[in-house]
């Protein structure tokens, strides 16, 4: 097994760095995940307000996807890692 | 089975049958062992391959998506219209994520009682217990296609419909994961 790689930090490509539009993460509807457990991971993952995890759930839910988190790309990086392993269906993009 | 219900230390408790507990057993170790299949990415898997976990910081290529589809689901792109980058975050993080996953399962698996019974979560178990009850559930919904109306699925099959088990262990799990999410969003 390989030792944990996401800790080194290697520079990445030239086109990273477009300093004025940040980055999001987005979640994406699923018919699988629990509603309760989405609000749930939101709370837990971002430290949101049950009321805020609650719209950005519904959000998901009837919007087909939401941007829950915007920062910079390797926050945006981490956040993602952490949702999948909460199983959730989330992607990163520079803001547009 | 009685469901979840919440502990004082931030946890949650439930009393299974020998029975469930062998139950949740069978469907956890599928996901392990699905995890622990290697990826398209060259070297990986393969025994003492030492290089293998260097080569790929001088690697100019990046690994596509798992071919299987439960797998992809598991461990899905996190770029969604970039193949480069998805193959790059793939590269550095996939590795960490699935041993994550089997850990998570590992937990479920290391507190089941054997022969059935009470057992008691701590917060970080429960939060295991809950992502490896997703992952199961992951793995039940791309191989059943679920659809967000499981319920007119599992009606609308024939009685004598093979499906019919998988469909009722699926609702039962995602009733257990639901009394798990109550317990500890107290």
């Amino acid at each position: 097994m390989s030792v944990a790689p996401a800790e080194v930090d290697l520079p990445r490509s030239a086109d990273e760095s477009v300093p004025d539009k940040p980055w999001v993460t987005i979640v994406w509807n699923d018919p699988v995940n629990l509603m309760s457990y989405v609000t749930y991971v939101f709370e837990h993952v971002f430290g949101y307000p049950r009321p805020k995890a609650e719209k950005l759930m519904l959000d998901v839910h009837h919007k087909g996807k939401a941007v829950v988190a915007v920062g910079t790309r390797e926050a945006m990086e981490h956040n993602v890692e952490v949702l999948h392993g909460y199983g959730l269906w989330a992607t990163v993009r520079q803001d547009t | 089975m009685e469901m979840f219900r919440p502990t004082r230390d931030g946890g949650a408790s439930v009393w299974l049958s020998a029975g469930e507990a062998a139950l949740l057993r069978s469907l956890v170790v599928p996901v392990m062992e699905l995890l622990d299949e290697p990826g398209e990415n060259r070297g990986a898997g393969e025994p003492a391959d030492v290089l293998g976990g260097l080569e790929k910081f001088f690697d100019e290529d990046v690994p596509p998506a798992p071919r299987d589809p439960v797998l992809a689901r598991l461990l899905p792109d996190a770029y969604q219209d970039d193949p480069q980058a998805a193959g790059e975050f793939r590269k550095y993080t996939e590795s960490s994520l699935r041993e994550a996953k089997k850990h998570f399962a590992q937990t479920v698996l290391d507190t089941l009682p054997p022969k059935g019974g009470r057992i008691r979560l701590t917060g970080d178990q429960a939060r295991d217990w809950l992502r490896a009850l997703n992952d199961v559930r992951l793995m039940f919904g791309v191989r059943l296609e679920v659809t967000e109306d499981f319920e007119a699925q599992l009606a609308a099959l024939s009685p004598d419909d093979p499906k019919i088990a998988a469909f009722e262990v699926y609702g039962w799990l995602g009733a257990v994961q639901e009394s798990l999410v109550q317990a500890l969003a107290r």
